[in-house]
């Protein structure tokens, strides 16, 4: 067997094999890496960022592109704080606010790039730029703080003794995941990411199927900015700054195809673990905070390049 | 053979995809100024040997041996520069640039400062027409064009290199009869100027025509080269096949019965006007004409995939509307594109998620959770039944033959079980056993009461299947003829536009 049937054996599980050697290599250079705790807190810690790359997912594979969640996250959360204050409002309401804000924005998206033609670049970077503006404004500039017990308890707890957090990262993962591989509507997805004109003339509603899936996202993107603000204990109107981009490199990363139809579920969260475990693992090993970031950009671009390099092997 | 006339010679070359050796151990071999046939059933491996010439794929075993030389080509510009152009089955324009800068896409004629100049441009593009006698505007968009102005852009394309040898895989499946005969007036010139050329084809007509040797492969096996003058159809057949085939026009007579489509005064702005015509149970009616007649446009505003001005349709007496495809398919109307890759298929998906993209909802628990046993039942009944060549249905699509890519679309619609059938060239890129199955198939059809029109630009493919046929012209339906008045020069003349009827 020579070198280049192996890697069209491997073409497959690329970016998982990029990923074991990251751990491998940061698991010999700190002792302290693979360590239950420090297991518990990578995971924690890629949580909220992982349910907002779902969503960029989704779009994704529609053919689409989000860049508006990292402001939907300030939106949803200084929103939803309002609602929070102790002894004002039952939790459902700030959960339901967070999850209203996210769906309007995706709502918005949607419907301008399905029915108004506009690409998606445009139309979520003016929504993002929007989102931005209408956080500031909703609180004033000033964090929104003093929020209740239970507000606090949502991204904070433990469920089982696994914190909260990765519960319902797990949770949303195998709703959507669900969602993509075991539904109409996630072949219906795929469908009208990988030809739109064919799945038109095959009956499908291109246009509503865009919209839902921009809604989704922005859903999601809602329910990440709530977690953040229960998480971070304040609203406030800066968080969530970069979002977009991480949750579409993880996507990415992951194998996502950026042109649409085609993507997996299982490779985002890969992805998303990758960026998170570079950070983890640096800090870990006292890289300096410029450097690091030096390091995670040229670590993202030579894991994607592995797995881009075994894929056309695989096919030629 | 005088030795040195050969050009080209490959031998023991092997290629292998994950799943299926498209090529074992095969040879070839091409003289200066002969036009030799490549032919075999569809997934027979010729495209992937063509692919290997023209150093899109790198070949697993093999020799190539040009001129004399032993070359081994990894870049289609190393093939490129050593003489050899290819014109694509699959088409790839670009589709934001000019006509004219697609051809010379690359090698532009630049100005002194360095931009692009475009009077040359224009006039290298217009001399080159000139000779081909095309008639095509040099700027328009690649977009705008249909299939087969594309196809004749991309065969100008590849004379323009002034290559030794020229690759035609399945030039003519896209355009009519006309631009076929130019193509083959521009063949013989550059037979004569002594550049070899391989022509792959199923269409037996332009094969005895215009061939001088043939090759045969069968499931990526080598099996014969022979002359063409003297071969008898059905042996070759047999060298493809490996059986015989009796009947490539199988018409059983089916009962016809009452009208099942009414199209009233149909109009697409600019293309046709008031356009109105019937079909009945068990009818194929057949819409034929040149390039341009709007046959295709008049039947994707019939299914509303474009948006007709006026008129009405009426199914079994009641009036239907239609102003999107998902109401003609709820109406029971199917459509078989004649554009595969933009229009039939999704080539990002595999050939099973294709099959099933229309009737998702037949598998669908409360309307959304997918059944996948009884899905993928269905999709391996439909392989069989439409003998699809492929590794398994997880195989992409658009790593299928591109005659078993034609079959998924068939098959897609095929599942939905319509009432209506509209079938835009469907043998395009068809192999003789897979086009007398589809043919047969079209019958069975008819005779279960279905309606079907039938668009083609093989006047034989009408002529032999059609009970009707209306002869389009430049948006107008010049003409019509039952079954027992069809001949080739009848419908000619109406496609012309002179109308000859008694
Ligand atoms: N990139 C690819 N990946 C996987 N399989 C492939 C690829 N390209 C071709 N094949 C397979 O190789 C076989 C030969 O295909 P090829 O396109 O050469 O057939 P062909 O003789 O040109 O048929 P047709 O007449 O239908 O065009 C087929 O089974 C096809 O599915
Ligand atoms: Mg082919």
């Amino acid at each position: 067997m020579n070198l280049s049937t192996i890697i069209g054996k491997t073409s497959k599980f690329g970016i998982y094999i990029a990923f074991v050697l990251l751990c491998v290599v940061l698991a010999i250079l700190s002792p302290y890496f693979f360590t239950v705790k420090n297991i518990i807190n990578v995971l924690n810690q890629v949580s909220i960022i992982g349910i907002i790359a779902i969503g960029a997912t989704i779009v994704l594979i529609s053919g689409g592109l989000d860049l508006s969640p990292g402001a939907v996250v300030a939106v949803a959360g200084v929103m939803a704080a309002h609602f929070g204050h102790p002894g004002e409002y039952p939790l459902i309401v700030p959960v339901l606010v967070a999850l209203v804000t996210g769906l309007v924005f995706g709502m918005a998206n949607g419907v301008l790039t399905a029915y108004g033609k506009i690409p998606p670049f445009i139309v979520t970077l003016g929504t993002m730029t929007i989102g931005r503006g209408l956080a500031l404004l909703a609180c004033d500039g000033m964090q929104v703080i003093d929020l209740s017990d239970e507000y606090i308890s949502l991204a904070n707890s433990e469920f089982l003794g696994i914190p909260i957090l990765i519960v319902l990262f797990a949770l949303m993962f195998a709703v959507f995941q669900f969602i993509l591989t075991k539904m109409r509507f996630g072949r219906h997805i795929y469908a009208v990411g990988g030809n739109e004109t064919a799945s038109h003339v095959s009956g499908l509603n291109v246009n509503r199927i865009k919209v839902i899936v921009y809604m989704l996202a922005g859903a999601l993107a809602g329910f990440g900015g709530l977690l953040l603000s229960s998480r971070t204990v304040v609203g406030s109107p800066i968080a969530g700054q970069g979002y977009e981009l991480d949750a579409i490199a993880a996507a990415v990363i992951g194998g996502t195809s950026t042109t649409g139809g085609m993507g997996k579920l299982t490779g985002t969260i890969i992805g998303a673990l990758m960026i998170q475990v570079i950070s983890n693992g640096l800090d870990m090993i006292n890289v300096p905070s410029y450097w690091q970031q030096i390091v995670k950009g040229s670590i993202i671009i030579l894991a994607v390049y592995i797995d881009m390099r075994s894929r056309n092997k695989g096919n030629n | 053979m005088v030795k040195d006339k050969c050009i080209l010679k490959m031998e023991g070359i092997s290629k292998s995809f994950p799943g299926v050796k498209a090529l074992n151990n095969v040879q070839f071999a091409l003289e200066a100024g002969e036009v030799h046939v490549l032919m075999g059933e569809n997934g027979a491996g010729k495209s992937t040997l063509m692919k290997v010439l023209a150093g899109i794929y790198t070949k697993d075993e093999g020799s190539i041996d040009l001129k004399g030389r032993e070359v081994d080509f990894h870049h289609p510009s190393d093939s490129i520069h050593a003489g050899i152009s290819m014109i694509h089955q699959e088409l790839m324009p670009i589709p934001h640039l000019a006509v004219a800068e697609n051809i010379y896409l690359g090698r532009e004629p630049l100005t002194f400062v360095g931009t692009v100049d475009r009077k040359k441009l224009e006039s290298w593009t217009t001399s080159l027409f000139e000779k081909l006698r095309i008639e095509i505007n040099p700027w328009s968009l690649m977009n705008d064009l249909s299939v087969a102005e594309m196809q004749m852009v991309e065969i100008a394309k590849a004379t323009s290199w002034d290559s030794d040898i020229i690759i035609m895989d399945e030039p003519t499946s896209a355009i009519t009869e006309q631009e076929v005969d130019n193509l083959f007036r521009i063949i013989r010139q550059l037979k004569a100027e002594g550049t070899g050329i391989i022509y792959i084809s199923h269409k037996m007509d332009e094969i005895f025509e215009i061939g001088d040797r043939i090759t045969v492969f069968r499931d990526g096996e080598y099996v014969d080269t022979c002359r063409i003058e003297g071969l008898e159809r059905s042996r070759l057949i047999s060298l493809m096949v490996g059986r015989e085939i009796k009947d490539i026009f199988p018409k059983t007579d089916c009962p016809i019965g009452e009208t099942i489509l009414k199209v009233d005064e149909i109009s697409l702005p600019d293309v046709f006007e008031n356009l109105s015509f019937e079909l009945k149970k068990g009818e194929i009616l057949g819409i034929s004409g040149l390039m341009g007649a709007g046959r295709t446009e008049l039947v994707e505003t019939l299914f509303g995939i474009r948006k007709k001005s006026r008129g009405t349709i009426f199914k079994e007496g009641k009036e239907i509307r239609i102003e999107k495809p998902s109401d003609a398919i709820e109406n029971g109307l199917a459509i078989v594109s004649e554009d595969r890759k933009e229009v039939g298929l999704v080539l990002k998906m595999s050939v099973g998620r294709n099959l099933t993209l229309t009737t998702l909802k037949d598998y669908a628990l409360f309307g959304q959770i997918m059944q996948e046993r009884s899905e993928s039942k269905s999709i391996q009944e439909q392989i069989e039944k439409l003998i699809i060549k492929t590794a398994g249905d997880g195989q992409l699509v658009s790593t299928l033959s591109g005659g078993n890519q034609q079959k998924v679309v068939i098959g897609k619609w095929l599942l939905n079980n319509p009432d209506i059938l509209i079938m835009d060239e469907p043998t395009r890129g068809i192999d003789v056993a897979a086009k007398a199955e589809i043919h047969k198939l079209i019958c069975r059809l008819a005779c279960q009461g279905k309606g079907i029109i039938l668009i083609s630009s093989e006047l034989p493919e009408i002529i032999g299947m059609c009970d009707r046929v209306l002869v389009m012209h430049e948006g107008r339906i010049t003409g019509e003829l039952d079954r027992k008045d069809f001949t080739q020069e009848c419908i000619m003349h109406m496609a012309t536009g002179q109308c000859l009827e008694e």
